[in-house]
């Protein structure tokens, strides 16, 4: 089974727990400008909405990188960013178009989530449940089920 | 290690910044954040001067726990001494920009002396400079920031700034981050407007590291996030209601200062309570309350985005207030409206809104309304004086003295004194409501005692985040107390004084001790920083700071006399209520509590103590 991660911006606090999480468990610091999943905040609408990569499954940052420094993890579905391969030239950034592939100016490389390997951190963290690591298949299930409820399509008792 | 390790010296005058090593020492006896920049400010300042002289320094200053994964390690302090009371001003505020400025690898910001022209600090890790803020002043504090990340072209760049009310040196002017999280009390916004310091504007991509024993850290802080999560005050209650659940709890209980403390219950209490702002309106059947926010790093979450009703008198004309904003907190609530009798939660959050986006501490300004309120019911302040009428209730003078103080036009520059200087110029300094000049925020001292105490004996003035006793008094956190009694009280105070000293300079919110006590930050701290940060140490260490800063107030020429409570509370009974027919107990607490806290009948540290404080 497949798992993705799933996001619902409205249980999203702004607390930015997911992105020192991740800037730790990949670089082993606490670095929000390092982390692979951002935070957005609307103020004007009180909207916080965490953002990352989805892991593609016809991936056009894996076919646009020349040196094939993008590969897909079997295990977890992720494309993953070899950093001894990459040689930053940035195609990757242009050719996704989510802008979840970022240019590290510290390395030289690109950087991206790799779903840590299949425990991502940022899900661990979240205190709200905002960011959930889920069955692939299951996606927008829950969402499907809210807008189910609201239908007004239930038996009643005989009139 | 926790800790940056590196402090930045801004000297104002000259337009100098240097970099200096953090002083190991000092951070081994004071932790960080509000302890040390208090030994700082104490080492390098004489207690006497003028506030708001260039002789005057101010620090921001972050903790250990600053920029960690520990929840609410988020905190900064400002620290310095404070316009409104004269005394040691240590001023605390979340949102993200503390720790940013951690992530950018400093520890603290001092600043010296004054610029000859308006000016705002740059920091982008360890590239500091002195900006020309001409631009900027004038402008408040939402503009400020707006221009700032335009001109650097960086929108993640965190600001922390003084909108007009601190230019124009408003006694209440507090510092705002991040559009609505303000480092609020004692006028530490005015001490920046006296140095022509508009803002500091940070961005830091360095992060934070060092940690001692990061896997121990981590599982530690995971251990006390979850605490939070399960208990009722911060896993339900503050994300759902915020601080405003209080409301129509204190109210019930006889405590909710009314109309300057003439009563101390308000009829109109739940029209302005948490469970108000959740409900739709009639005019456009849309909710107060938007969603609650967090602040860096806080699992709580118990921050208020509101929208106000586009249709109110306040706003109708005015759209740049119609998006969704910070507020209404508990205090603001109480300030703007029980203080003053106004019962329109609308009105309020308007008030609110141009305290944020101006720079201007709501209790103070609240409370400075509801004496001027009085007055004009007493016949001392006429409308001619004021430019309105402004009998109790008034949502008009509420609203329209907000843009005035703001501002500082007309009758504002003197409600910009605060409570104690316009009650004095009217001949009535007992009408202010006030300790050492600042401002009683929420809680009545007649219907929750220990307050009365808190109050009476706060190093920076009136105030209830240095000993929240309402937790015990109230809630029953960590015990239950009978808050119409003064017996055991002095105790409890100087408890909840020491450990909140503690929280205050670690980098965490104080909020987290509805669910932890000292047990619960004690193993985060010593995760996070290298050496002893045992229990019995950093007790010793809360009891150091609050001793602290009591002998830079002593020095500073207060006495036994400033540590007393305006004489309505102690001889006008409370008129309804659980408290009905009681005054504060203030005068039976104090003695004791001198005693237990080593001091002399004249509140003095005695030398004893001083040497067991190590100080």
């Amino acid at each position: 089974m497949q798992k993705s991660l799933h996001i619902d911006p409205n249980k999203c606090t702004g607390c930015l727990q997911c992105e020192m999480a991740c800037s730790f468990e990949n670089y082993g610091i606490f670095n929000n400008s390092r982390s692979r999943i951002r935070v957005f905040e609307f103020h004007h609408t009180g909207r916080k909405v965490p953002y990352t990569c989805t892991q593609c499954s016809e991936a056009w940052c894996l076919h646009a990188c020349p040196v094939d420094a993008i590969r897909l993890d079997a295990a977890t579905g992720a494309k993953v960013v070899m950093e001894d391969v990459c040689v930053g030239c940035k195609v990757c950034t242009i050719a996704c178009p989510f802008g979840t592939v970022n240019y590290v100016q510290a390395t030289g490389k690109v950087q991206k989530c790799d779903l840590c390997g299949g425990q991502p951190a940022c899900a661990e963290a979240c205190p709200t449940g905002a960011i959930t690591f889920t069955d692939a298949d299951w996606t927008g299930l829950d969402r499907m089920r809210q807008w189910a409820q609201r239908t007004d399509t239930q038996p009643r008792a005989a009139a | 290690m926790g800790w940056a390790r590196k402090i930045l010296r801004v000297n104002l005058t000259n337009g100098t910044c240097t970099a200096e090593p953090l002083n190991m020492e000092w951070a081994s006896q004071y932790l960080g954040q509000r302890g040390l920049a208090t030994k700082y400010l104490i080492a390098e300042i004489d207690p006497r001067i003028d506030p708001l002289s260039p002789d005057n320094k101010i620090i921001w200053a972050t903790g250990p726990l600053t920029g960690t994964m520990a929840s609410t390690g988020g905190r900064y302090s400002v620290i310095t001494k404070g316009p409104l009371t004269g005394a040691i001003a240590c001023s605390n505020s979340g949102g993200y920009f503390g720790a940013e400025l951690k992530m950018a690898g400093w520890d603290m910001i001092i600043f010296e002396g004054a610029s000859p022209k308006p000016v705002y600090l740059y920091v982008s890790d360890d590239k500091v400079e002195l900006r020309d803020a001409s631009h900027l002043w004038g402008k408040t504090v939402w503009e400020t920031e707006e221009t700032i990340k335009k001109t650097h072209q960086d929108p993640q760049i965190r600001v922390s700034s003084i909108g007009r009310a601190g230019e124009n040196k408003v006694l209440f002017a507090c510092i705002v981050n991040d559009l609505h999280r303000a480092a609020g009390r004692s006028g530490v916004g005015a001490v920046a407007g006296s140095k022509n310091l508009k803002a500091i504007a940070v961005r830091g991509t360095l992060g934070t590291g060092g940690i001692a024993n990061p896997r121990e850290f981590m599982k530690v802080t995971y251990e006390k996030k979850k605490i939070l999560a399960e208990n009722a005050v911060t896993g339900q209650g503050l994300p759902k209601y915020g601080t405003q659940v209080l409301m129509n709890v204190i109210n019930e209980i006889g405590a909710l200062p009314t109309r300057n403390h003439r009563d101390v219950q308000f009829e109109s209490a739940s029209r302005i309570s948490a469970e108000a702002m959740h409900e739709k309106r009639p005019s456009d059947g849309k909710s107060h309350l938007v969603t609650n926010q967090a602040c860096f790093g806080c699992t709580i979450a118990c921050g208020r985005i509101s929208e106000i009703d586009k249709n109110h008198f306040t706003v109708v004309n005015n759209p740049k207030y119609w998006g969704a904003s910070g507020g209404l907190e508990y205090e603001a609530a109480w300030a703007l409206g029980a203080a003053n009798g106004v019962g329109d939660l609308e009105a309020l959050q308007y008030a609110n809104l141009v305290c944020n986006e101006d720079g201007m501490d709501p209790i103070s300004f609240g409370a400075t309304v509801g004496a001027a309120m009085e007055l004009y019911e007493l016949g001392l302040l006429k409308e001619a004086d004021i430019g309105i009428k402004a009998p109790f209730g008034s949502a008009e003078a509420l609203a329209r003295m907000a843009e005035m103080t703001a501002r500082s036009e007309g009758f504002g520059k003197l409600l910009g004194l605060g409570s104690k200087r316009l009650c004095e110029k009217y001949g009535h300094p007992e009408l202010s409501m006030s300790v050492k000049g600042q401002e009683f925020p929420a809680y009545d001292s007649r219907g929750i005692q220990g307050m009365g105490l808190t109050y009476a004996t706060s190093n920076r003035g009136a105030c209830h985040l240095r000993s929240y006793t309402v937790a015990s008094e109230v809630l029953g956190i960590p015990v239950k107390t009978d808050p119409l009694t003064t017996e055991g009280k002095p105790g409890l105070v100087k408890a909840f004084q020491d450990a909140t000293a503690v929280f205050d300079s670690s980098g965490l919110c104080i909020f987290t001790s509805f669910a932890w006590s000292l047990a619960d930050i004690q193993p985060q701290i010593q995760a996070a920083c290298e050496g002893d940060w045992s229990m019995e140490k950093i007790e010793v260490m809360g009891e150091r700071i609050w001793n602290l800063e009591r002998q830079f107030n002593l020095a500073a020429g207060f006495t036994r006399k400033d540590d007393d409570l305006p004489p309505r509370l102690k001889t006008e009974p409370a008129r309804t209520g659980p408290a009905k027919g009681l005054v504060s107990g203030i005068d039976k607490m104090l003695p004791e509590y001198y005693e237990i806290r080593g001091w002399t009948p004249e509140g003095v540290p005695t030398p004893e103590t001083v040497s067991r404080l190590g100080l």
